[in-house]
């Protein structure tokens, strides 16, 4: 069962590292230290990084960048990220919270990866030493990825313009059966402008909802407004089945939920 | 496997080992260093049997390197008694029968007195979503959530 953990207090050095075969950097090692522990041999060297600028949330005006290493409690107590609260509370309990990172989040696979859907849906950037990537592209890509995610960043919404909902069957805490987060746009006469949706557990990772976002654009959020977007919301996904729910269970009670996140 | 030299304070006392790199800190705190109070249930995050706190945050043990805990203050339960009077949160479990086969006591205990440091009246609600994480196969979880209403409300009694 024994991993090498090797500290490194720079990001190159810590890449460097992770060219190793069997090395995997560890974040809060709620998933990660979970498979060594489940018997996974493919881990066998962890790394850790130092860096403080991984720890730290900036916030400047409406922009805001959040450090790989930044844990879902730290996120949901944080004043100026009140409209995230929710998606970062949505993680596990009091204890997963105070270890599961930004940066695990982003690669953990369904049915988790909770806030990565909200970030899909605010259009995030992530960070590496390389470079900065759309979320999309890199959740799409995320298996090959062998760099240290230093942060990511994202325009603020305004409150009421974002909206999460994860369902679970046991409260307060549970595994999703789905999450859903939509970052929506009205004009004045209560038109969608623009519309971004982001799904969990509906793929094997955070996916968009590419057709019903299309069919809300110049309609309003009202029952008959949403209809085409709720008989669209499954368009693409193919969800997963685990011990929560099954991939036709899923699809069912998608536009269900999607429905009663768009007219809350 | 290399050893490493690994420094904490331990409910109060300095500990210093040299551990195998990789080791949990529950296998650390059980095996090496002798406080079996955390229990191990499932190794996999999903009991919380295992929960200690760790510089004033609910941490789990099972998913914790202990060379990641270098300097740190953690508790456990068995360091909440004093000079053999039992803490309030433990003598309220016992009252109210909260304990039954006693494997997830200690994991619910820390959780339930990272509650209580924060929230020293707390209501129903934030009793049961500061117990989320930690999983109890005999109780039926009434008797816990009453024995944390009943520590906080002696604990206020003996402030007052
Ligand atoms: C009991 C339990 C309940 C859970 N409930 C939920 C839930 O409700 N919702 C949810 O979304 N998740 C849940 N999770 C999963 C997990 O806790 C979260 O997804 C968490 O955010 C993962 O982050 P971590 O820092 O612990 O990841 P780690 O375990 O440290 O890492 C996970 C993977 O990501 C890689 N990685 C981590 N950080 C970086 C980085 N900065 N750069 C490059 N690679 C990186 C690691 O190498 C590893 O492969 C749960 C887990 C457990 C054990
Ligand atoms: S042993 Fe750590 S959560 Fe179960
Ligand atoms: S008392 Fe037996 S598991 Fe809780």
């Amino acid at each position: 069962m024994a991993l090498a953990l090797q500290t490194f207090a720079t990001v190159k050095d810590a890449n460097a590292a992770l060219k190793t075969q069997g090395t995997r950097y560890l974040g809060g090692g709620t998933l990660v230290v979970r498979a060594a522990n489940e018997g996974d041999v493919s881990v066998s060297g962890l790394i850790r990084l130092t860096e403080p600028s991984l720890s730290t949330i900036a916030v400047a005006g409406d922009k805001v960048r959040i450090g790989a290493s930044v844990t879902m409690a730290a996120i949901a107590g944080h004043p100026e990220l009140g409209t995230l609260a929710k998606a970062a509370r949505a993680v596990g309990g009091p204890a997963i919270r105070n270890m599961a990172t930004v940066g695990g989040n982003l690669f953990a696979p369904a049915p988790y990866g909770d806030f990565a859907v909200a970030l899909l849906a605010l259009d995030a950037t992530v960070s590496t030493d390389g470079g900065e990537t759309s979320i999309e592209t890199f959740l799409a890509n995320r298996d090959g990825s062998r760099a240290v995610v230093t942060s990511v960043s994202f325009t603020l919404p305004k409150a009421d313009s974002f909206r999460f909902l994860k369902v679970s069957r046991v409260k307060p805490k549970g595994v999703s059966v789905l999450s859903i987060a939509g970052a929506l746009e009205l004009s004045s006469d209560g038109t969608v402008t623009s519309a971004r949706i982001a799904l969990g557990c509906m793929a094997d990772r955070p996916m968009r909802a590419s057709a019903a976002e299309k069919a809300l654009i110049g309609r309003t959020l009202t029952a008959d407004g949403i209809a085409p977007a709720l008989a669209a919301a499954g368009d693409g996904t193919s969800p997963i089945t685990d011990p929560i729910a099954s991939t036709w269970y899923r699809a069912e009670v998608l536009p269900v939920h999607l429905g009663r996140l768009l007219l809350a | 496997m290399a050893k490493v030299p690994v420094q904490f304070t331990l409910n109060g006392s300095e500990k210093a080992e040299f551990i195998d790199s990789g080791t949990t800190l529950l296998h650390a705190l059980r095996d090496k260093i002798g406080d079996t109070s955390p229990k191990g249930g499932c190794h996999q995050g999903t009991c919380g049997a295992c929960s200690v706190i760790i510089d004033g945050e609910l941490r789990l043990s099972c998913l914790t390197l202990v060379e990641t805990c270098n300097g740190a203050v953690i508790s456990t339960t068995s360091g909440l008694s004093e000079a053999g009077v039992l803490h309030p949160l433990q003598r309220a479990f016992l009252d109210t029968f909260a304990t039954q086969c006693g494997f997830c006591t200690p994991g619910m205990i820390m959780a339930a007195k990272v509650l209580l440091d924060h929230t020293p009246n707390p209501s129903r609600d934030e009793v049961i979503e500061a117990l989320s994480g930690n999983i109890c196969r005999c109780t039926g979880y009434e008797p816990i959530i009453q024995a944390v209403l009943t520590a906080a409300r002696s604990n206020s009694q003996n402030a007052a």
